[in-house]
């Protein structure tokens, strides 16, 4: 492999393992907040693709104004199903509202196959992403450094929100110890859908750009990403959001890698992700940056 | 009650079913003999889920995986040398598969076994985990399985699948491996080893502190099941008469799934009735994906509408009933008896069939 394909592998693992860094934030927090595996997530994220071809397309909304309100729509929508599918089970078994968001991610999914057809669309790209910069024999598409650069920037924002604002705190007390929160004081629901907000917008900017870079969405498209997402959080440790952005990047290496080096993998490709997750819960279950927690009676 | 009067309503039931199967047989349509086929492989499916989830309380979503390894083990026994030259056109099969020959028994058995096995081998590192991880780990094996499956072209014959595999499973192999399923389940859960397992479920460390070898159990009874949802997949292979790597996606453990938890988890009752209910209502509802002519007037059909309203239910089960058809009570005969009028005590005994 000579230095300069090699390069371009490594870019291209950046970017994926970034889109995947961005969904896994959302479950990351939901998860370190409620101990929920919101599987409802990767519907979020194909509905936030959706908002701005439908924006684009049907509204005929600029493509800047399209994706900010992709990104307010999904963010409501990621409160809405917590209000009626989530908030009610609270008291609950935890698996009951696992199955709830199981039964939401189906019934999004099949909505969308229902009014947008699950026929694959091709989406709109602004022209200055479809100009690729040519270093040497390297070829950059914007999006490749885009994507990055704007996990990062999303990363520290909400450390911001996390570590030093009240809700913030609110979100690190509720993750901590739920009923002790309502106690304090804390407005539980509202940091709650705080939280769903914040994780669901994401969610969408991470769809919207892995329209950008692989351009064709269709109702399926959220399920394996989200997958592999949910896995790059546990790999990372579950609940904390460096975790997920290492957790995810590092999956997005391990992935375009293999098969850059052993061709003859390219058909295992899906499956890679969810070996790495046996193996990180097998060896060390509360991944790179998870805290450790004990079974009580 | 006594033992041999049960026994004697046991046997007359499974007459009675006989009978029923008998005349169905001979005087439905072949729509509604698929359907009732479809009836009895679901029940095997919720059944053998509800033992892992409902009565153990390991929550897997790894019911196709091993419903792709019996459907793939099965066909491979079942297809003639001479199918399996016409099938695998991309660089033909493995010596072994070609040469892998049984009768449709064996060949449903060894689905089975061999789901056991996986399930055996992925128990012991998977089975130390909790709840949800667990959940999504075994979510994780079923997909293994379908990559593996789409990859696998010398066995699997890829994404292309098998087609024409012969349609031997009959209401007479579906409704016998389902009262198969149901007694073995029934007997287990009766058991010693039946009270343990609950005990797990209900709590895990108390249990561990009582001395039970809680992994011991949670393996045995993952693998039982993994060995019923194998037989339900050898089964549905030989129903349909074409697999493919597509067929086996997270829909379908999530069909099992809705099953178990709208008759109950924890009622081997729920999950017949719910069996029944639910594969009715899934053929019922593929009307509303069919275009409906009122007069000259077409309204196209919606695809997707089915699943739509399907985990629709699910969430409004899940939200305002969440115990389910039957929560944790048990079909027996006791109740139907003091019912009837006919003495013994109400709800002096749990779980009817075996009693």
């Amino acid at each position: 492999m000579t230095p300069e394909m090699f390069i371009q592998h490594a870019l291209n693992s950046l970017t994926l393992g970034s889109l995947y860094a961005l969904i896994a934030i959302g479950y990351t927090m939901v998860y370190g907040i409620l101990r929920l595996i919101n599987f409802a997530h990767s519907e979020i994220f194909m509905l936030g693709a959706y908002f701005v071809f439908w924006g684009v397309s049907l509204f005929s909304l600029p493509w800047p104004l399209a994706v900010a309100a992709s990104i307010v729509f999904t963010a409501g929508l990621g409160i809405m199903v917590d209000r009626i599918a989530y908030r009610p089970l609270r008291d609950a078994p935890r698996i009951s509202a696992l199955i709830s968001s199981i039964g939401v991610s189906f019934f999004l999914q099949n909505v969308a196959i229902v009014f947008f057809q699950a026929i694959p669309r091709g989406v709109y790209r602004p022209e200055w992403m479809e100009q690729p910069w040519i270093v040497g024999a390297v070829r950059i598409l914007p999006i490749t450094l885009f994507v990055p650069v704007l996990s990062v920037l999303f990363m520290l924002g909400l450390l911001y929100i996390v570590y030093r604002t009240k809700t913030g705190l609110g979100m690190r007390a509720i993750s901590k110890d739920i009923e002790t929160s309502y106690l304090m004081g804390v407005n539980v629901n509202r940091v709650i859908a705080i939280t769903f907000g914040i994780g669901s917008g994401l969610a969408a900017a991470s769809g919207i750009m892995w329209a950008l870079r692989y351009p064709q969405i269709q109702p399926m498209m959220g399920t394996i990403p989200g997958f592999k997402a949910f896995i790059a959080a546990v790999f990372g440790g579950i609940g904390s959001i460096q975790g997920a952005v290492v957790g995810g990047v590092v999956l997005g290496f391990i992935e375009i890698m293999t098969v850059a080096f052993f061709p003859d993998l390219a058909g295992y490709r899906d499956a890679f992700a969810f070996i790495l997750l046996i193996g990180v819960l097998l060896f060390k279950p509360t991944g790179l940056f998870g805290a450790r927690v004990e079974d009580k009676v | 009650m006594n033992r041999g009067t049960l026994t004697i309503l046991n046997v007359l039931a499974v007459a009675a079913l006989g009978l029923f199967i008998w005349w169905a047989q001979g005087s439905l349509d072949g729509y509604k003999i698929q359907i009732l086929n479809l009836i009895a492989v679901n029940i095997i499916l919720a059944l053998s889920l509800n033992l892992i989830y409902g009565f153990t309380g390991m929550f897997s979503l790894g019911h196709a995986g091993f419903m792709a390894i019996g459907a793939y083990v099965c066909s491979i026994l079942i297809l003639t040398p001479d199918q399996k030259d016409t099938l695998f056109i991309i660089g033909g099969a493995a010596q072994w598969v070609q040469d892998a020959q049984a009768p449709f028994v064996v060949a449903t058995l060894a689905g089975g076994l061999v789901a056991a096995l996986f399930g055996f081998i992925i128990g012991f590192p998977l089975l130390r985990l909790g709840d949800d991880y667990l959940g999504i780990a075994t979510l994780g094996f079923a997909e293994i399985v379908r990559v593996a499956a789409t990859n696998m072209t010398s066995v699997t014959n890829g994404a292309l699948g098998f087609k024409g595999i012969p349609a031997y499973a009959n209401l007479w192999w579906n409704f016998g491996w389902c009262v198969v399923t149901l007694y073995v389940i029934v007997r287990l859960l009766k058991s010693n080893t039946g009270n343990v397992l609950k005990a797990i479920r209900d709590d895990e460390t108390a249990a561990k502190a009582m001395g039970v070898n809680v992994f011991r159990m949670k393996l045995l009874s993952f693998t039982v099941g993994s060995f019923f949802a194998g037989i339900g997949g050898a089964l549905l292979a030989s129903l349909l008469t074409t697999i493919d790597p597509k067929m086996f996606l997270f829909t379908l453990t999530f069909n099992v799934l809705m099953i178990v938890v709208t008759g109950g988890l924890g009622s081997l009752t729920g999950s017949v009735l719910a069996g029944i209910g639910i594969t009715v209502l899934l053929e019922w509802l593929r009307v509303v994906e069919n275009p409906v002519f009122i007069g000259d007037f077409e309204l196209a059909g919606i695809p997707g509408m089915r699943m739509v309203v399907f985990s629709l239910a699910l969430i409004v089960v899940i939200l305002f009933r969440r115990e389910g058809l039957m929560g944790m009570r048990e079909f027996s005969w006791q109740a139907v008896g003091s019912k009837l009028g006919l003495g013994g005590k109400p709800g002096s005994g749990k779980g009817g069939l075996a009693q």
